[in-house]
């Protein structure tokens, strides 16, 4: 497999399952909405700050009501991280690398990528929002279905297998955040019954809930919650099942070993952690989520130095 | 709304391919014919709609570059097939395959001992001012002696129904893949047709394009390594490059997936380490291939290719220089090639050209600006022409000091009256103006596509079937009414 089409495959995946994600990150909101007494003021503004974009939006948006906040997530092209912005970057990679993917995932891609952006021209208005944030994540749920069911097991659906992982592992860091970014007005007395509804919100933006129900059987608490989705290795959508899956495609290819001690740090730092602490602490969770998403960037440069396109090396050359 | 009559439709004297005359369909298209004259309008509607959707379902697109980020558009496609008689299209066969074996001579020969210029048949001033001879790659010893391995000649039909060579493209012809699809679409679509057995098989091309690009491996005896070089995504050809790498199961790579080693060898970058390439075909212009010898500033090639395609490690196809004999002054003298090379007298004749450099020709010309269309030999793609018929008087006369100024720059040829096929218009039957793009593969021997691809002027009175200006294709049917 050329390097190049490795690359473009990979980040194919990442785009994919990041656009995915970020329609789970906002619906952490929705179903907070959905949850929360109706005297409860929801904050918009923290989403902005959990993609590290404050500086961006408030140049592009004079505030940040929920409107703005939608229409800067889901549709906005000056934005990189957007979901527009990402299904496009996934169109164009898969159009470099189209030789190698069926030809339903492609059309799967190509309609998604087209309709989104019909909605985005209509407006993403609150009253639309969830519709739209489900039709993105079962879209990207079709597009895995095609790949599972219509690519055969070569380096192609490795590398493919490998972008998801990573970028979902990053992602569901992520929208943990989303927890420790103070999305409710905090009075000490008010605090305890909101925080199992925020927890509630984000396992259910993960399609967790039930999973969570099966593994845990414990109502849902804080620590529990968090040691579910940080360290489970059963919920293809906690960090420790994405490594372990990353973890075993790394395995089948061939100069594998830099990249596979990477996911080994990224495992133990996640071992480690104090799961009390950081699910009573917020800024103690924030703080770990930064450094595991530095862990997250050393891994993708191991696997980027290892098989992307690069400068050629005369020891290669010799040896064939 | 009413079905199709075909007493109502006119080619408006013009040579028309399927109709002969009001209510008679040619004997070939007869079928067709019928079986359209019992559609209602509904359901011809239906059939267009089909056929719509299959082109988008399947992605079929091309490349328009003004159209910013939307880099793919839908391929426009006319349902109704273009009939080409077995008995005729035999004949048209023997002329390209003809016509291509005395240009791989020629072309081989400029590069070498020049034979033909100095037995006084070509003349020396006209190579000399050619843009495409390639002085680097002379002395060259290309696999079968062939520089043009894949060539794509467009033919046009006249007012008496003569078929000419309006153009040979040597250099990197495109189209083929839209060939192969529109007979997708139209077995989608017209599939009770198919069932008759009359129609001619298309899909043959690329496992005998692929068989071709191996026979040039340098290794031969071990299984060749081929890819298809293409200019990327942006390229208005991008779809078909992709396309014929999947069908051929070969790599599609572009400049920065390429590495010439110090053992003047050709590798592709992969996951793995570096992999030797055998035979490259390329779709990138002689000028981007590679930087150490054409133009520096490209990307799109690989530095050293050259120096290991001089040394025979790797094969191109084309190889580089064959468009020296892509070009219109060129294309004047094929018929005395295919004599001087062959010895034979050219079985598809050329549209009559004036070349501007000859005094009697220039005279012609100049007293003719009215009938003739005037071309400047070293332009493609319609640029610089002058259609003497649609020019304005000023025009005319400017056209006359530009002759007059640089003769050898200049040829003519009369203005023809393109033949005409029968295109759904809404919901009529309406004449448009076609021409035909078959391919021609050349390496140890010669294949010829079955028929090609039908390019049509979707615009009402026009003759312009690019697809970026408002063309369109059809399928192409070779019917065989004996049944063989």
């Amino acid at each position: 497999m050329l390097s190049r089409v490795a690359e473009n495959i990979y980040w194919l995946a990442r785009y994919l399952e990041r656009a995915e994600d970020t329609a789970r990150l906002l619906s952490v909101n929705s179903n907070l909405l959905l949850d929360l007494p109706r005297a409860t003021k929801l904050g918009w503004s923290e989403i902005i700050a959990i993609t590290g974009n404050d500086e961006l939006f408030d140049e592009l948006y004079p505030n940040r009501d929920e409107a703005s906040v939608l229409s800067f997530i889901c549709g906005d092209l000056r934005y990189p991280g957007s979901i527009i912005s990402s299904l496009m970057a996934a169109r164009e990679n898969l159009r470099t690398a189209r030789d190698v993917i069926p030809r339903e995932i492609w059309e799967e891609i190509n309609q998604l990528y087209l309709s989104v952006r019909e909605q985005v021209e209509s407006g993403i208005t609150p009253r639309k929002r969830d519709v739209f944030l489900n039709r993105v994540i079962r879209s990207c749920q079709t597009v895995n279905g095609l790949i599972e069911g219509s690519l055969s097991y070569t380096q192609v659906r490795t590398f493919l297998m490998i972008g998801r992982q990573l970028e979902r592992a990053d992602m569901t860091t992520r929208i943990i955040d989303v927890r420790s970014a103070n999305l409710l007005p905090r009075s000490p007395g008010e605090l305890t019954p909101f925080e199992n509804i925020q927890w509630m919100s984000v396992l259910k933006s993960l399609t967790g809930f039930q999973m969570y129900r099966q593994h845990v059987r414990l109502r849902i608490r804080g620590p529990d919650v968090l040691r579910f989705l940080l360290q489970d290795r059963r919920f293809p959508r906690a960090v420790g099942t994405s490594l372990e899956r990353l973890a075993n495609a790394l395995q089948s290819l061939p100069r594998h070993e830099l990249a596979l001690n990477e996911v080994e740090t990224c495992r133990q730092h996640l071992a480690a952690a104090d799961i009390a602490v950081l699910a009573s602490e917020p800024t103690r969770l924030h703080s770990f989520v930064d450094e595991i998403q530095l862990d997250f960037t050393e891994l993708h440069d191991a696997i980027a130095s290892t098989w992307f396109a690069k400068p050629v090396d005369a020891t290669q050359l010799q040896s064939q | 709304m009413s079905n199709v009559n075909w007493e109502d439709y006119s080619a408006q004297g013009f040579y028309d391919e399927l109709i002969a005359g009001p209510g008679k369909p040619r004997p070939e298209a007869a079928m067709l014919c019928d079986y359209l004259a019992k559609l209602d309008a509904a359901e011809l509607s239906a059939h267009k709609t089909a056929a719509e959707v299959a082109i988008q379902l399947m992605g079929i697109t091309f490349t328009v570059y003004t159209e910013g980020n939307m880099i793919d558009r839908a391929w426009p496609f006319d349902i109704v097939p273009r009939i080409i008689p077995l008995a005729e299209w035999q004949k048209t066969e023997a002329g390209l395959k003809q016509r291509v074996q005395a240009l791989n001579m020629f072309i081989d020969d400029l590069y070498h001992d020049q034979k033909i210029i100095k037995d006084g048949i070509f003349p020396a001033e006209i190579l000399a001012q050619s843009v495409n001879f390639r002085p680097q790659c002379v002395g060259i010893k290309t696999p079968h002696n062939v520089w043009a391995h894949i060539c794509g000649s467009d033919l046009v039909r006249d007012q008496d129904g003569t078929l000419y060579v309006l153009e040979d493209n040597l250099r990197v012809p495109s189209g083929v893949s839209y060939m192969l699809e529109n007979r997708n679409v139209t077995k989608r679509v017209l599939p009770e047709l198919f069932a008759s057995g009359l129609i001619q098989p298309v899909d043959d091309y690329t496992s005998q394009l692929y068989e071709m690009l191996s026979s040039m491996s340098p290794r031969q005896g071990e299984e060749p390594t081929i890819v298809l070089l293409t200019p990327g995504i942006y390229n208005s050809a991008y779809y078909e490059h992709a396309y014929l790498a999947q069908q051929m199961g070969v790599q599609l790579v572009e400049g920065s997936d390429l590495v010439v080693g110090d053992d003047d060898c050709v590798y592709m970058r992969m996951i793995d380490g570096l992999q030797r390439v055998d035979v490259i075909y390329r779709r990138v212009d002689d000028m981007f291939l590679d930087p150490e010898v054409f133009n520096p500033e490209s990307t799109l090639g690989a530095r050293g290719l050259m120096r290991a395609w001089r040394k025979g490690n790797v094969a191109l196809a084309n190889a580089p220089g064959a468009g020296v004999a892509d070009d219109k002054v060129v294309y004047a003298f094929v018929p005395q090639i295919i004599k001087y090379y062959l010895d034979q007298e050219p079985l598809i004749p050329n549209v009559p050209s004036y070349l501007c450099m000859f005094e009697d020709d220039r005279n012609y010309v100049l007293d003719n600006l009215d009938k003739l269309v005037v071309k400047p030999a070293n332009e493609s793609g319609g640029y610089g022409m002058m259609i003497g018929p649609h020019a304005s008087k000023k025009e005319r006369k400017k056209f006359a000091e530009l002759i007059k100024a640089n003769p050898r720059n200049y040829m003519a040829q009369p203005t023809l009256a393109l033949s005409t096929s029968p295109t759904i218009v809404g919901t009529n039957m309406e004449a448009r103006h076609v021409d035909l793009r078959p391919f021609i593969l050349s390496g140890e021997n010669i294949f010829v596509t079955t028929g090609g691809l039908t390019r049509v002027a979707l615009v009402k009175g026009s003759l312009v079937v690019n697809s970026s200006q408002g063309g369109g294709s059809k399928d192409t049917w070779i019917v065989d009414l004996a049944g063989n």
